[in-house]
């Protein structure tokens, strides 16, 4: 893990104007979110590409669905709070039961917007789309992790929600490394217990394991990018293996990574698990980090309530 | 098809209708019999649509957003040939694809889910930017009905629509007066819509939207104003056709009985006599 921390939207833009160039269906549509989008690159180079509605969410998410239908092949790009929040419904009708070929980028996701407060925080959007079928959903961990989810949602075919920070993290996944949709990646090989975590949690929960060995811990950490459809597999290994699970995710802890993980534990191989994340209140004022760690997860946080868990395992 | 074979199988396609609707025990009748003449126009007259290839991608577009009228999209589409006629039996029935409200998944023809309000203009907004994008010429049309502009998603469309100058748009309102619950002046009443739509810089056409030959002469190519999406607001009746259906609120989605069904046959096939 290299200490220098990645706005991941760079990453975003960079290959999203990469693919653009080989592809002239990609467009992006924006709510007057050019510049927290990381679009000038895109609008400078192909004004005509970058369909900007106006602060209108509704509008810009059936947009993306008609363009679809035209033939081109929209990347939807807003705040993800008021993408996800603002436009459920278009996304539920216009976009999943239609089926219809449009990339959702739910941009400063999570407290991303830290200080200007929950109207801002996107904590709710894995839950509120997990509810919708037919929507994939991806919260890459780094900015390697996001260049290939870029890729990967300019190939498959159909709609999916991208989650993207701006709060920067250091490199995680390989260079070159392939997404591959609803496979979790093992970044840390361990057998007391499995952290699973994504997006800005990922390089949290590393830090976390690394803490835990010193106490005599060993912990496994999977990287898991995809909420949805989750890595069923790599949980039950997980739970098998190690015998407990505590998951991490900059979310409510109601309808998350740890709900879709613990739905799969008390189905297929119930073991003790703990989730951490937003614990269902509306977040004081604070930065990202900050608030990360006041809900207890910065590094130490997470291997407290690892070692709380393991205690429970026995 | 000219206006005389229009006017005939609009009136077919009225009965069919409101069989279908006997028959199911549910639909929306009222705003079906509103719309049938600006279906009928549409698939029979202006849309360059080929049942054997669905999803041409040149093909015209058309989003009916007033999704709860699906029945009559659905006769449309039978007698268009997109779809069995004997199927328009099978509407509401257990895991038929002819749901109460329009499947594109499902239903070749359709190119849009709708349902929910104030979803369909965005959309078409979306499809007529695609083709300026791809500089095609295939046009894109969306019925709305008049209570449904109540929704604000609406007005996020009408102002996107002509910032991007999208005089291949068509946006017809079915303006019967009465939505649900009650009439529009008695909800939130949005008429007159032509100062509104024209303020937003739009071209507005009114005409009489069960008149066959005002419908095909608002559609034509010639009624467009260069760099300005048209509306066409169609002054229509709720129950259209049927005496004791007319303009009455209640039969928004009331079913007939029996009777009623017999007697608003009987008027439909008169009218056709005529």
């Amino acid at each position: 893990m290299s200490a220098e921390l990645h706005d991941c939207r760079i990453a975003f833009s960079k290959t999203l104007e990469t693919l653009a160039e080989e592809n002239e269906a990609i467009v992006a549509v924006c709510n007057d979110s050019v510049g927290s989008s990381k679009l000038e690159g895109f609008r400078d180079r192909w004004p005509d590409r970058l369909v900007n509605v106006g602060i209108a969410e509704q509008n810009m998410v059936g947009v993306g669905a008609g363009l679809a239908n035209g033939g081109r092949l929209p990347f939807v790009c807003g705040a993800a709070c008021f993408l996800t929040g603002r436009a459920l419904e278009q996304i539920k009708a216009d976009i999943a039961y239609s089926n219809a070929n449009v990339k959702l980028c739910g941009i400063s996701s999570g407290m991303a917007y830290g200080e200007l407060g929950p109207t801002h925080h996107s904590i709710e959007d894995f839950a509120w789309l997990r509810a919708l079928p037919n929507v994939p959903i991806i919260a890459p961990a780094d900015r390697i992790e996001t260049a290939a989810a870029v890729r990967f949602a300019a190939e498959f075919d159909g709609p999916l929600f991208l989650r993207l920070s701006r709060v920067g993290v250091p490199d995680l996944l390989p260079e070159g490394h392939v997404f591959e949709l609803g496979k979790a990646n093992r970044l840390r090989e361990g057998t007391d217990l499995t952290i699973i975590a994504n997006g800005t949690l990922t390089h949290r929960a590393l830090a976390a394991a690394e803490m835990l060995s010193q106490r005599g811990g060993n912990a496994r950490v999977l990287n898991m990018a995809t909420v949805k459809p989750i890595d069923e597999e790599a949980i039950v290994a997980a739970a098998g293996d190690t015998g407990a699970i505590l998951t991490c995710e900059e979310h409510t802890v109601y309808g998350g990574l740890g709900s879709a993980v613990a739905e799969v534990v008390v189905q297929s191989k119930p073991v003790p698990m703990a989730i951490l994340g937003v614990p269902g209140i509306f977040a004081p004022t604070g930065s990202a980090n900050f608030l990360l760690d006041e809900f207890g997860m910065a590094p130490d946080g997470i291997a407290a309530s690892a070692e709380a868990l393991l205690k429970r395992k026995g | 098809m000219k206006a005389a074979e229009l006017r005939r199988l609009a009136n077919e396609i009225r009965r069919r209708d409101l069989r279908a609707v006997y028959e199911a025990g549910a639909g929306h009748i009222g705003g079906e019999l509103s719309v049938i003449d600006l279906l009928t126009v549409l698939y029979f007259h202006t849309l360059k649509v080929d049942p054997k290839n669905p999803r041409d991608p040149k093909r015209d577009r058309f989003v009916l957003s007033k999704g709860h009228t699906a029945c009559a999209l659905y006769v449309v589409l039978a007698e268009a040939g997109f779809i069995p006629k004997e199927e328009v039996a099978t509407f509401l029935h257990p895991h038929s694809r002819l749901n109460g409200h329009p499947n594109c998944v499902k239903v070749p023809g359709i190119e849009t889910n709708t349902g929910p309000l104030g979803h369909g203009l965005p959309v078409a907004v979306g499809m007529a930017k695609a083709a300026k994008l791809n500089g095609d010429d295939w046009q894109t049309y969306v019925i709305a009905g008049d209570g449904e502009m109540q929704e604000g998603s609406n007005w996020e469309a009408i102002m996107a629509a002509s910032q991007f100058g999208l005089d291949n748009l068509t946006l017809i309102i079915d303006h019967n007066r009465c939505q649900q619950g009650a009439r529009l002046v008695d909800t939130n009443n949005m008429a007159p819509f032509r100062p509104r739509v024209e303020a937003f810089g739009w071209a507005v056409i009114e005409i009489d939207g069960h008149d066959i030959d005002q419908i095909m002469g608002a559609l034509s190519p010639d009624a467009v104003a260069p760099g300005k999406p048209r509306c066409i607001i169609a002054h229509t009746n709720k129950g259209q056709g049927i005496s004791f259906m007319q303009d009455r609120v209640e039969w928004h989605h009331k079913v007939p009985n029996a009777e009623q069904y017999e007697q608003a046959m009987r008027e439909l096939e008169e009218a056709a006599s005529r």
